[in-house]
């Protein structure tokens, strides 16, 4: 019961946080009693305990206002996070602004979300539009204003927008945007076109324009590379390297797996070698995973991948290499780290397959092998297809062998591409679970990452539900095949 | 599609054969206070742990015999099971197999097509012959052996695949890739077994989704597609209604004289109805072989008369 409130808790939580990170919020300009003003999308808001002296400190006017605040909230004092963006041009990204200390809030109409390729976040509201013949606005006096109107400034970005990223023209085209800086103080800032990757005034949006956005972002966040140490773009590198191991993995994991419960459950005499076996095996399953990947990274990585580079690329290196981590040597390890489960899960089904039938078809005459082959292994597959599920979804949540075995922070190259041979196992990859690690903890600014965390682990969780989902549609499909005809 | 012999377990052969030794200890005294002593004679010196000697009919002498137990005796660990067994089965007749539960019927049946081989424990002694083949000499190959029999269980045992592909099993096993003979096959021991008009229109569904009796019919069908020379039912309608018991009997009239069958049964009415001989065994004895007829209406033991008449047991 209690296990079940955790789930649905947990998975309501990424879920609704991962969901809600791309919905396009409203853009708030807030002056503060200071005079800094503010432009930016509201993220979340808290409650926390104004301490006396701040609140001592105050104008008397303010201090009136932020007592009325408290009284009116039972003590408490509201502030919103607001991201700010403008990273280029502010140093920060996030503002956190208390209630009492605002004295203006306006939603402007013409203020605008832009997604650039470098930089993070732009916020602004749109003044006009330029066009020079330099990359850059060096001086705003001589550059060509085509519009002061923020409509048809508006307007000629969308028209130009299209086509401008990918070729090289003389004329470079910007938007003038108002950005405010708070205490850095407000700038006209020339956007240039060529960095945006998406823009949208969001006070405008309808629910349906609001939509196409949400949509055009989760698209972005699905087919791009990422940017900006991660924090921006998408993860599709990282969605090939986890869905490509994982499959890797189950095709490792389960012929040997099953090869070795068939020799335990049917071939090796019971005895005491057989329960050693048995007792090694359960006890692998107990090993921290850290440990596999150190041995994957002795025995796979060094000793194996660097034979096969001595042995047969010498002349062509470092292209492949296979003596560092890669997609093969983690999917080997990873197999050896699941190994356990399909081990004991084909021995179950094994057991399971009533001896009546073993004896029936050793009554007809049919050898060990063929008793196996034929009656014990169709009727113990989706027993098997069980514990191959238990090891997918098992090796598809591991990062930390993955570390040392061929995950890597930024790895944009996908394992298959037009080179031959096409498949480049011996690459190292991106992967979800080390994503949302590398994103949440290591980089620069984590309260942007924040919402990536969310949709990461929510797209890593959706990934894994699908493969298993794909597992059991093959189970039950293989089920309905065994039961009707052989081979 | 042989296999070597090491795939089986090892069955111990006490060299040479059919020689006599006695068990290491088979003292089964529970069932001293089965019968009144003054009825049981014989069945207290078993209990006693004393050897009784087979009474067989003089008319089982004139019979050609396809099969042969020959002084068989089987122990399960330190138990014994069968006790110095002589049973020649005679050519295209039925026999049939009576006697209390736990009294040895199923290990003798099992001993035929040397299904004990799977069993760790086993250990026998003595010998059988089928055409004048040993069955258990060393250098035997059991799956050939097998091939030339067929086994119907207690319990039906389809395999978890189609009907047609159940009933061409033995075929399948050999290699037979011929579609037009595992037709035939199919059709034919479908049709021996009385089930073709009920699942000719469904011969590639699965096997398992058909009632007992027709599952039941299917592993007959099954036994007869390797054209075996003997064939072997363990209560083979133990799980059976009344109609398709009735079914299965007509269909060991029918098979009969084509194959030899020995069938265990705990029903006296169907050992009469079917068989044309009966073997009553107790406690891994037999103790009276004969002539179904003779055997029922006036046999030569006591004892035998005891368990028809349902006195005992
Ligand atoms: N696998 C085994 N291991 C040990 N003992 C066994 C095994 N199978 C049978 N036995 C013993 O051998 C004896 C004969 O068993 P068997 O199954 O042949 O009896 P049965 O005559 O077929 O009885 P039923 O009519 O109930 O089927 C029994 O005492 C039983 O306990
Ligand atoms: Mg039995």
């Amino acid at each position: 019961m209690v296990a079940l409130v955790m789930i649905v808790g947990l998975l309501g939580l990424i879920f609704y946080q991962g969901g809600a990170t791309f919905w396009p919020g409203p853009l708030v300009e807030i002056t503060t009693h200071d005079g800094r003003t503010f432009l930016g999308e509201v993220t979340r808001s808290e409650d926390y305990r104004l301490d006396a002296d701040t609140l001592n400190k105050l104008p008397p006017a303010i201090a009136a206002n932020a007592r009325a605040l408290l009284a009116a909230h039972e003590g408490q004092m509201r502030r919103r996070l607001l991201r700010t963006g403008n990273f280029d041009l502010t140093g920060s990204e996030y503002q956190w602004v208390s209630d009492y200390e605002v004295v203006r809030e306006t939603e402007p109409l013409w203020a605008v979300t832009v997604e650039r390729t470098d930089w993070g976040n732009c916020y602004g509201v749109v003044q006009g539009f330029l066009v020079t013949n330099e990359l850059r606005v060096k001086d705003p006096a001589r550059a060509e204003v085509e519009t002061n109107d923020p409509g048809t400034a508006w307007n000629r970005f969308q028209q130009v927008h299209e086509g401008v990223r990918d070729k090289l023209a003389n004329e470079h085209y910007f938007v003038r945007l108002q950005t405010r800086g708070g205490s850095k103080g407000d700038k006209v800032y020339d956007l240039p076109v060529e960095e945006v990757v998406l823009a949208y005034p969001a006070n405008q949006l309808s629910f349906g324009g609001r939509f196409k956005v949400y949509l055009t972002r989760w698209v972005e966040f699905l087919t791009d590379k990422p940017r900006m140490a991660n924090t921006e773009g998408g993860v599709l590198p990282a969605i090939w390297g986890t869905v490509a191991m994982t499959l890797l993995l189950s095709l490792l994991v389960v012929p040997f797996g099953v090869l070795a419960a068939l020799y335990l459950r049917e071939y090796a005499r019971p005895g005491p070698i057989v329960s050693a076996v048995r007792i090694a095996i359960n006890n692998l399953a107990g090993v921290p995973s850290i440990v596999f990947g150190v041995f994957g990274l002795g025995f796979f990585c060094y000793l194996l991948g660097g034979s096969v580079d001595q042995v047969f690329f010498r002349d062509r290196l470092p292209s492949p290499t296979f003596g560092t981590g890669g997609l093969l040597w983690a999917s080997m390890t990873l197999a050896l780290l699941t190994l356990p489960v399909v081990i004991v899960s084909t021995e179950e089904a094994l057991a399971a397959v009533p001896s009546s039938m073993r004896e029936g078809s050793y009554a007809c005459g049919a050898s060990k092998w063929q008793t196996i082959w034929r009656i014990v292994l169709p009727r113990a597959l989706p027993g098997i297809m069980t514990g191959m599920i238990l090891a997918m979804a098992r090796g598809a949540g591991e990062v930390a062998p993955l570390m040392l075995v061929g995950v890597l922070k930024h790895a944009p190259e996908l394992p298959i591409d037009g080179v031959f041979p096409f498949v480049h196992l011996q690459r190292s990859f991106m992967h979800l679970g080390f994503h949302i690690f590398d994103v949440g903890f290591q980089s620069r600014n984590s309260e942007a990452a924040r919402p990536m965390v969310y949709t990461t682990t929510f797209l890593l969780i959706v990934i894994i539900a699908l493969l298993n989902l794909m597992a059991v549609w093959l189970r039950s499909r293989l089920r309905r095949r065994f039961q009707v005809s052989h081979f | 599609m042989t296999v070597p012999k090491t795939d089986q377990p090892a069955v111990h052969l006490t060299a040479p054969l059919l020689q006599q030794v006695s068990p290491p200890s088979a003292q089964p005294g529970a069932i001293v206070g089965l019968a009144t002593p003054a009825s049981t004679s014989k069945l207290a010196a078993i209990a006693r742990g004393e050897k009784v000697e087979t009474i067989t009919h003089a008319a089982v002498s004139r019979e050609t015999p396809v099969l042969e137990v020959l002084r068989f005796n089987l122990w399960y660990g330190a138990k014994q099971a069968l006790h110095e067994i002589s049973l020649p089965l005679p050519e295209g007749k039925v026999t049939a197999l009576i006697g209390p539960s736990g009294c040895g019927k199923s290990t003798l049946l099992r001993s035929v097509n040397r299904m004990n081989d799977l069993i760790d424990t086993v250990r026998i002694q003595g010998d059988m012959k089928l055409h004048g083949d040993s069955i258990y000499h060393p250098a035997v190959d059991v799956i050939e052996l097998r091939k030339r029999m067929g086994m119907v269980f207690q319990k039906p045992n389809p395999f978890p695949m189609s009907i047609y592909e159940n009933v061409v099993y033995p075929l399948r096993v050999d290699g037979e890739r011929d579609r037009r003979l595992l037709d035939e096959t199919a059709e034919r021991c479908l049709r021996g077994a009385a089930l073709w008009d009920e699942v000719k229109d469904r011969l590639h569904e699965s096997a398992l989704a058909l009632s007992g009796g027709q599952q039941q019919r299917v592993c007959i069908a099954r036994a007869i597609a390797g054209d075996p020379e003997v064939l072997l039912l363990d209560e083979p309608c133990s799980a059976l209604d009344p109609i398709a018991t009735n079914k299965i009997e007509e269909l060991i009239q029918e098979l009969k004289g084509a194959y030899t069958i020995l069938i265990v049964t705990h029903n006296m009415q169907q050992a009469a109805r079917t068989s044309d001989y009966t073997a009553f065994m107790y406690m891994g004895y037999v103790i009276e072989y004969g002539p179904t007829a003779d055997l029922f209406v006036n046999p030569h033991v006591k004892e035998t008369q005891d368990y028809i008449t349902g006195r005992f047991g």
